[in-house]
């Protein structure tokens, strides 16, 4: 049975404007032990995703689903009591700024113990042995003494160290990094990526790699899925994705990242992401798809599987009969596309 | 073509860093001692991770700050101590575009006027006339006329970064300076952004000073690279040379941990440790608490910058690195 | 977390437009039903004192000790001739309300304008300018501070003497110090900003960028603490009121109105009840306003 399953997942929020559909019929399932990256533009809702499954959307947004599950434990009717003993423990998370996300009062060495005393139950000293241990294997230099060292006083690296032996420090199943590198320099980012790797081989933990870097997804997560507009586009093994990618988003983005080409003009994808009032009626891509017709413009696609994963395309590039019903739909002719 | 547009040499730039009561004043050499010339039409890439003093050197450039030592030409003008009158010559010369879209247009102007000010502000022209250049410019950058009215707020990332590159360009500089102008975009909005810099580089034959952390980026849309490292230059050069064949150990480091989706894996050198505090930096070598090829020459000698394989590199051994087999 | 289904609809619903900004404005406004209820009443004392000479059944002046301490009409001896009753010296009370409420919004306004124009002014100069003039402003603004805030207004008003101009000045001045505290850590913020070094790499000079670039930035904090403080500003100047010190007698002020009265607390509890509760209602309607100002203007609280 799959570690984590989600069926038909949808978080919404009420604005002033009208309801913002942040997650729209998001449907994943996810092996012990695997590595799955989630990558998308600002605002895809890949972030939102997973705090559903934590249970920490924020007020108002309002979370639906067919199913969610995790580990055989239904999610949706669990109590607050019973999630919270989950979260922390068998679902850990890390975020994009570590120095904001430790507590600034408090020693790096009594957050880490008050983790390991609540979720474990261990006494003061065996919380502190273990939480030294915990530091020596995120690699930081003399564990001793940074315990009493306070996160300002750490720089952005080690602080993503410890909120990394944070996140492990009581053996979850499932570790979400959400762009846990963002906010790093480029060597620091290559330190930690090797770090989350390695850590997750040896704990075989499942690891949800939240990024819009495709560069780090593609050095890390064996699947990975493609989410744009709060919907997933594709989802498929990473080689197969980069190799041959099936949704035209996929392509054009990948396309669009500057080392594809040397010189001259970089592919583009005109138009931006659509907001809260332009959200189309038809495919969420169609008004910067290229290959559009009036059938995807008016009709929004399912999410249905393809070539070894999922898609939501009408007309997958690697459809044989793709081009023969692009014609039958006959491309609309005024190619109009805002820039 | 005419000379440089910017030409600095030497350039330095100290900080006094206040301490507490009673101990003295620390120095922070931000920037010790970066020389570069740039042609019109041409990009130099300033690539260097956070505290490596590239923010410092873009400010400097700007005339935001100035120089502590060296000396800085900015289309053949001292820039440094300006000759009576040419300060608002000075000013046109160079223009900035900032890394966030978010935070560099006043949120309380419409765009009209946020790209009216520069004008008002160094040319006598009417209304009329500055009214005509904003709506001109916009076309340029690829606005439509109907947003001249509208407040900042209404525009994505994407259309705010060419809101600024229009603001920038009001006043024709010869000289951009861009500070991580893509890094807080989204892949697609990025490279509609670059080309977007390329065409308006060939169109007006604009120098760019391209301030960045990224490197396929760099590798996209300069002509030089410059790499900085707790404020030392340590390799610098024409962009075929430097991507082709690095020659100091940090910018093989850089490049090699730069991850990317192109299929063949790259033996990834992971530096150990961090960035030393400028405030007190090794004696010898800026890299040699993390290099490692290090030697005790390195930490006791600090190499300077000298050609080799048609680039200046500061490393004792770059013919060494020169000789071994390419990566 | 709820297992309702959503309505998805298949095709989704047309695309709407964004709300005009006002209309922005006025739902995130409307949603703090307090600060609608505030407004309501706001328009009403707004109104009641524009209309004060049509709406008030007489002079607010003209005394009679005949009919002196008339209890409101629903209470035994009361007439609907003086609804609210009458005053000791034989006044109407509702024509005295009446015209206390041009009074007191006179003074609240005057004194928030007076201190918000000098505060924003002094904080700007202090948050731009740094060093020497901002130590010597905040330190100003650190004394004024030091003293309790009606203590310090009493002095003031002993220095320039009792009156209604007076009292509104010293009651200007004790809550400077909150304007220009407000206005420099707002400026602080700004100028640190991107579109600040922007207009400087344009040449703009100091004054430009203070008032052109930054105070625009800064006002949506000071129109909700100007809000709020016409409510301090009314309050205090009903206690200099009180005191004898602000407005003299026989103007129709709430607080003088209160003073005057306190002898005959016991004997006719109309005479204090009613000022006071205008006092109450239009000071809470002020804060209530000022909330909903806050809700509609930071954008942080925005959802």
């Amino acid at each position: 049975m799959a570690l984590l399953e989600i069926e038909n997942l949808s978080v919404a929020f009420p604005t002033q404007g009208g309801v913002m559909r942040a997650v729209e019929g998001v449907s994943l399932s996810l092996e012990k032990g695997e590595v799955l990256g989630v990558v998308g533009e600002s605002g895809s809702g890949k972030s939102v995703t997973m705090l559903a499954l934590m249970g920490l959307v924020p007020f108002p947004g309002r979370v639906t689903a067919d199913k969610l599950s995790f580990n055989g434990r239904d999610l949706l009717t669990i109590s607050d009591r019973d999630r919270r003993q989950l979260t922390g423990k068998d679902v850990a998370m890390i975020f994009q700024e570590p120095t904001t996300s430790l507590n600034p009062c408090f020693t790096i060495g009594f957050q880490l113990t008050e983790t390991l005393r609540l979720h474990e139950n261990m006494d003061r000293k065996t919380a502190r042995r273990r939480a030294i241990e915990l530091l020596e294997q995120v690699g930081i230099p003399s564990p001793e003494g940074r315990l009493s060292a306070f996160p300002h006083q750490l720089s952005g690296g080690m602080n993503q160290r410890v909120m990394i032996a944070m996140a492990i420090s009581c053996n979850p199943k499932l570790l979400i990094a959400d762009e846990p590198t963002t906010a790093l320099d480029v060597t620091i980012q290559a330190q930690i990526l090797d770090l989350l790797v390695t850590l997750q081989k040896e704990r075989n933990m499942a690891l949800v790699m939240i990024t819009h870097d495709m560069g780090v997804i593609a050095e890390t997560a064996k699947r990975i899925m493609v989410m744009y507009a709060g919907q997933v586009m594709e989802e498929r093994a990473a080689d197969d994705l980069f190799a041959s990618p099936q949704h035209p988003y996929t392509a054009a983005l990948l396309a669009a990242l500057p080392e594809h080409s040397h010189g001259g003009r970089l592919a583009t994808i005109p138009g931006v992401v659509p907001g809260l009032y332009d959200r189309p009626a038809g495919c969420l891509f169609s008004p910067r798809c290229a290959y559009a017709t009036e059938h995807s413009r008016t009709v929004r696609p399912e999410l249905r599987p393809w070539a070894g994963g999922q898609i939501r395309c009408h007309y997958p590039l690697g459809d044989p009969t793709r081009e023969a019903r692009l014609i039958a739909d006959r491309p609309a002719v005024d190619t109009e596309v805002s820039s | 073509m005419s000379g440089p547009v910017i030409e600095a040499t030497n350039l330095k730039r100290v900080y006094e860093v206040r301490r507490g009561l009673f101990r003295a004043p620390g120095r922070l050499q931000a920037v010790g001692g970066v020389s570069f010339s740039l042609q019109p039409g041409k990009t130099l890439a300033v690539v260097g991770e956070s505290g490596c003093g590239k923010s410092t050197l873009a400010r400097m450039a700007t005339l935001i700050e100035k120089p502590t030592e060296g000396s800085l030409k900015l289309d053949g003008i001292d820039a440094v101590n300006p000759p009576a009158g040419a300060a608002k010559t000075l000013r046109q010369t160079v223009q900035l575009v900032f890394q966030n879209p978010y935070g560099s247009l006043n949120p309380r102007k419409k765009v009209g006027a946020i790209l009216e000010e520069p004008l008002a502000i160094n040319t006598n022209l009417s209304a009329a006339e500055r009214s005509e250049r904003a709506r001109a410019m916009m076309t340029k950058v690829g606005l439509r006329p109907e947003h001249y009215g509208r407040y900042p707020h209404m525009f994505s990332g994407g259309q705010r970064q060419r809101i600024a590159i229009a603001r920038a360009l009001m006043l024709s500089p010869k000289l951009v300076v861009a500070d991580e102008p893509v890094s807080a975009l989204d892949v697609s909005i990025q490279a509609q952004v670059l080309n977007l810099l390329g065409d308006l580089q060939s169109e007006l034959g604009l120098a760019y000073l391209f301030i960045s952390h990224d490197l396929s980026v760099v590798r996209h849309i300069a002509d030089d690279v410059l790499v900085m490292y707790l404020g030392h230059t340590v390799e610098q050069g024409p962009k075929e040379r430097i991507y082709a064949r690095p020659l100091h150990p940090y910018t093989q480091a850089l490049l090699s941990s730069t991850p990317g989706v192109a299929g063949t894996k790259r033996k990834r050198i992971v530096l150990k440790g961090e960035l030393p505090s400028p405030l007190n930096p090794p004696s010898g070598c800026v890299f040699s608490t993390r290099c490692p090829h290090v030697t005790d020459r390195c930490r006791a000698e600090r190499p300077l910058l000298r050609v080799v394989d048609s680039r200046d590199v500061a490393c004792h051994y770059a013919e060494d690195f020169l000789a071994e087999p390419p990566l | 977390m709820t297992a309702e289904i959503m309505e998805t609809p298949a095709v989704a619903a047309p695309t709407s437009q964004p709300p005009h900004p006002l209309r922005e404005f006025w739902g995130y406004f409307a949603a703090n039903k307090g600060a609608v209820a505030g407004l309501v009443v706001i328009v009403f004392v707004v109104l009641t004192a524009v209309f004060a000479n049509v709406l008030a059944p007489h002079s607010p002046y003209l005394t009679d000790t005949t009919i002196a301490l008339q209890p409101p009409f629903w209470q035994e001896g009361g007439s609907l001739t003086y609804p609210l009753g009458t005053d000791p010296i034989g006044r109407d009370m509702l024509s005295r309300l009446i015209y206390g409420s041009r009074l007191s919004l006179l003074i609240g306004f005057f004194v928030v304008v007076l201190s918000i124009l000098i505060g924003t002014v002094l904080g700007l100069v202090a948050g731009y300018v740094r060093g020497v003039t901002e130590i010597f402003i905040m330190r100003l603004m650190d004394i004024i501070l030091t003293m309790p805030s009606l203590l310090l207004a009493i002095v003031v008003v002993a220095i320039l003497g009792p009156g209604l101009m007076n009292s509104m000045l010293a009651v200007a001045l004790v809550i400077l110090p909150h304007y220009v505290r407000l206005a420099r850590a707002a400026v602080i913020t700004e100028t640190s900003k991107d579109y600040v070094t922007a207009a400087r790499v344009s040449g703009a000079g100091p004054i430009r960028l203070m008032f052109k670039e930054v105070l625009p930035n800064c006002m949506a904090p000071l129109i909700v603490q100007a809000s709020l403080g016409i409510s301090t500003a009314i309050l205090d100047a009903a206690a200099l009121g009180f005191l004898g010190l602000g407005a003299q007698p026989p103007s129709p002020e709430w607080g003088t109105m209160l003073a005057d009265a306190r002898e005959f607390v016991l004997r006719a509890w109309w005479v204090v009840t009613f000022p006071g509760l205008a006092i109450l209602l239009t000071v809470l309607a002020f804060n209530l306003l000022g909330d909903g100002l806050r809700d509609a203007l930071d954008p942080k609280l925005k959802r």
